[in-house]
């Protein structure tokens, strides 16, 4: 019995983590595919780049880890207002399949620049060793790392919802995600807005990758592998809000966790019948707008 | 003598989107044979009106007849077999195909040899010809074989008449025929319309009064989802509360 | 996207064009003058023939599918391990394997096609992720990631059997293609090709003349899953193998894009594309297969910018240019 609950325990707590990661990583693909209308496969590169770059910048400019971090997640986020207005714009109003080929083109790209420069084997940044180890919570001990994964990931989202609530950014978003035509003629100037979201959108996805490289390892294959649950996350979630890929996320962190811890034999299957089942029952996701 | 059956009949109609009502308590009638304009200002639910008896959006209560046999529930593909047809206020055809396609997918479908997977489309000749002589009396034949998307906007008017023509409706439905047709162009319009067979009940919602007055033998006016008035031309033209729906909206 | 291909419907001929007997004349030239290269070209008939069947739902259904390699996976397991378990008798493998992959695409898509946009994509995802799980975690039906070794193989008719330099692998083949190609232009000419492209032009037309068009999507759905098991089940045959590398997201965005680049909506871009990407990819792969992804990437995308239509979209553009 006890160690029955100590291993409820150890799968809520690294569900959770793995889960907060999901977030992080998706809720950009959540907005941006609410906002724009736009299937970005593609999603995936961008937290694989967040976290190569991490190892880079530690590697080649000698930086310690938080600021090799921020720097990863920004540069990725730069990157990606360039990659928007300069290819992601020209298909805004192209059909599915377009956009689907063009961001398949993008991820056969990544994936193999990914391995040109860093090799096929999986890759780790060094943690500081403050984040090392482990911590006594509650009489049970877990790894610091991931508990500092869930608070970091926890205050990212507060900060997310705080800013797309109460700023004007935020109300822009929610308002152009509600009705484009509309915006555009109340004077928001939904280019800007799609370059300046997709920015926030790309660089939380890096912070994701790189802060959860521990639960996703990087590898080059990344974004084809996880292409897959990120979709999921948003799509049983529901693309344009923000409690969507929430929810979506903690059901596909922790379903996962505690499928693969109990019930290995089965491995995903689970989760890929449940998304099934879901997207079935609800088409636009469990919390998202018909 | 039992009365003669309506082409199409609602009944206590009702249709709520959100809080805002389209349709209200709607008694509706179109005879067989009819020349029936639908009028009324912008918002004031002609085209929602038109979508429940097409069967595109389901009412919120009442009941709809095509030819005496209710249809409330039935879905928009065993209406259109049942003789119903619509064309659309903005174009709505296969742009990449040609004038001919266009209308043969729609006589292919009423003859029912959509489903045949065997023989080629092009070997069933009758389909072919049936297209060319309606495509003629609409004075289309020159652009049969052209890519849609390459005739000009009045032509693709006609083409959208057409396609609902190639079903053989009994009951047509004419979402603003010369919407958007320069004025030039839509004499041809209204020649096609006075050339369209008596037995086909016609219902044309429109905002060219011109049209309208020269067309419907009969007008029904709709404000705010609930039908003002119903009458002849003449009727209409002398009711006061018309004059004022009107005297403050922006068409003519 | 798709290509407008043939605009006379209802007009013009469906005879067969001079041009048309170009592909199988080739394929038999291939036979006699390529005999070192016959199982990279029996290879090249096999993703032909799935190609085909991708081209029948995108191309012409306009469904956008991530998930076809779902039924060509499936029919490529029920053909081996039918062989390990019943009977290796080839011909009856690949019956066996065309309905089973027919059922199991009806099945799944009567469900799939109720939906649109991202949550159709999703779902094709989805499922054919559940396939890729099935046949990498129940080893003792599939193999896992071993996959199935040594398949046994009778000969075809009791007479014709297998060698070892794939002639009859080859002859095999290139007959169930002809057979495959025959059928999809067959359909794509007919009445209900046609209605097919105008569900994929218009699907809001389509319903307004009446025409029932979940169901009518659903029978193309099916063909061409049946299509594609076909295919799995000559693969697994004729290279007396099956494992995981026929199911999951790799193969199925890579079909799509050899269909892109040969041509979608036009039949012969089915045809076009396998040969070309399969050739390039077995010279340039070798040499270094990470710039050849690099490089299949860029085009792509260069594809998707400037060349919609493809090899035979610029084929027609240079036609058009020079009379």
């Amino acid at each position: 019995m006890e160690t029955f609950i100590a291993s409820v325990v150890s799968v809520a707590f690294h569900g959770l983590a793995y889960g907060m990661v999901l977030y992080a990583i998706s809720v950009g693909l959540s907005i941006t595919m609410g906002l724009m209308g736009f299937v970005n496969l593609a999603h995936g590169v961008f937290a694989m780049a967040g976290g190569y770059l991490v190892i880079t910048a530690m590697a080649w400019l000698g930086l310690p880890w938080l600021p090799a971090l921020i720097l990863s997640c920004l540069a990725v986020a730069v990157a990606s207002t360039m990659l928007e207005r300069w290819l992601y714009a020209r298909f805004y109003g192209a059909s599915e399949l377009e956009q689907v080929l063009f961001t398949m083109g993008l991820i056969f790209a990544a994936v193999a620049l990914a391995r040109l420069a860093y090799g096929p084997l999986p890759h780790a940044a060094t943690l500081p060793p403050m984040l090392k180890g482990q911590i006594e919570l509650a009489g049970r001990a877990f790894p610091t790392y991931r508990v500092f994964v869930i608070i970091t990931s926890a205050v990212l989202v507060a900060l997310l919802w705080i800013g797309l609530e109460r700023t004007r950014w935020g109300a822009m978003v929610r308002a152009a995600v509600d009705n484009r035509g509309m915006a555009q003629s109340i004077g928001i100037h939904t280019s800007r807005l799609f370059t300046l979201t997709f920015a926030v959108g790309s660089g939380l996805a890096a912070l994701g990758g790189a802060l959860g490289s521990d639960l996703i390892p990087m590898t080059p294959t990344y974004p084809f592998e996880q292409l897959v649950y990120f979709l999921i996350v948003v799509s049983i979630g529901g693309t344009g809000t923000l409690r969507g890929p929430f929810v979506g996320a903690l059901l596909i962190g922790v379903g996962d966790t505690a499928c693969k811890y109990w019930l290995p034999e089965f491995g995903s299957f689970f989760i890929y019948a449940a998304t099934f089942g879901i997207l079935l029952w609800r088409p636009h996701g469990m919390l998202g707008r018909a | 003598m039992m009365p003669p059956v309506k082409a199409i009949e609602t009944r206590g109609l009702c249709k709520t989107f959100g809080g805002l009502m389209v349709a209200d308590k709607v008694d509706f009638a179109l005879e067989a044979g009819a020349r029936h304009a639908l009028i009324g200002p912008n918002g004031a639910g002609k085209t929602s009106l038109v979508n429940m008896l097409t069967g595109a959006i389901p009412p919120s209560a009442g009941k709809i007849y095509l030819s005496g046999e209710e249809v409330t529930h039935l879905s928009g593909a065993a209406r259109v077999h049942r003789g119903l047809a619509r064309t659309f206020q903005i174009n709505t055809l296969f742009g990449e195909l040609s004038a001919l396609d266009n209308v043969a997918l729609a006589i292919a479908e009423r003859r029912g040899i959509a489903w045949r997977l065997w023989r080629a489309a092009c070997r069933y000749r009758e389909v072919h010809d049936e297209c060319m002589i309606l495509l003629e009396s609409l004075g289309l034949a020159a652009d049969a074989s052209r890519r849609v998307a390459d005739l000009d906007y009045g032509k693709q008017r006609l083409v959208e008449i057409a396609v609902a023509l190639g079903l053989k409706p009994k009951v047509l439905l004419l979402d603003e025929p010369a919407a958007g047709v320069p004025s030039l162009e839509s004499g041809r319009i209204l020649d096609v319309l006075d050339a369209l067979p008596a037995e086909v009940a016609i219902l044309i919602i429109e905002h060219d009064m011109e049209l309208v007055f020269r067309f419907a033998q009969r007008i029904t006016v709709l404000v705010r989802g609930q039908i003002l008035c119903q009458g002849t031309p003449d009727e209409i033209a002398a009711d006061a509360r018309v004059q004022e729906v009107y005297l403050g909206g922006e068409h003519g | 996207m798709a290509a407008s291909g043939n605009l006379q419907g209802y007009a013009g001929s469906a005879r067969l064009r001079p041009l048309e007997l170009l592909p199988w004349v080739l394929a038999i030239a291939t036979y006699f003058l390529a005999q070192g290269y016959l199982a990279l070209a029996s290879y090249v008939l096999i993703i032909c023939l799935f190609a085909l069947s991708l081209d029948l739902i995108v191309g012409y259904a306009g469904i956008v599918t991530l998930g076809h390699a779902a039924y060509f996976g499936f029919g490529a397991y029920v053909a081996g391990i039918l062989a390990v378990h019943c009977s290796s008798d080839p011909l009856l493998g690949l019956v066996a394997a065309c309905l089973a992959s027919a059922v199991f695409g009806a099945a799944t898509g009567a469900l799939i096609l109720r939906t649109q946009g991202l949550a159709l994509i999703m779902l094709t995802l989805a499922m054919s992720s559940i396939v890729f799980e099935v046949a990498n975690k129940w080893t003792g039906l599939t193999g896992g990631t071993d996959g199935l070794q040594g398949v046994p193989i009778a000969p075809i008719l009791g007479s014709f059997s297998f060698d070892m330099f794939g002639r009859t692998a080859y002859l095999y083949c290139l007959a169930v293609l002809i057979v495959g190609w025959w059928l999809v232009r067959t359909i794509v000419y007919s009445p209900f090709g046609r209605a097919l492209v105008g569900t994929r032009e218009n699907a809001a037309r389509m319903q307004a003349i009446g025409a029932p068009v979940y169901l009518r999507r659903l029978l193309a759905y099916t063909i061409a899953a049946a299509l594609a098991g076909t295919a799995g089940a000559l693969l697994t045959q004729t290279t007396q193998f099956v494992g995981l590398s026929v199911v999951g997201f790799e193969l199925s965005g890579e079909i799509l894009v050899i269909l892109v680049l040969g041509g979608v909506g036009r039949i012969y871009g089915a045809l076009v594309g396998p040969v070309v990407y399969i050739v390039a990819r077995d010279y340039f792969a070798k040499q270094s297969p990470d710039y050849w992804y690099l490089g299949i990437g860029i085009l792509l995308m260069l594809v998707v910018l400037f060349a919609r239509g493809g090899i035979l979209g610029l084929v027609d553009k240079a036609k058009a240019r020079f009379s």
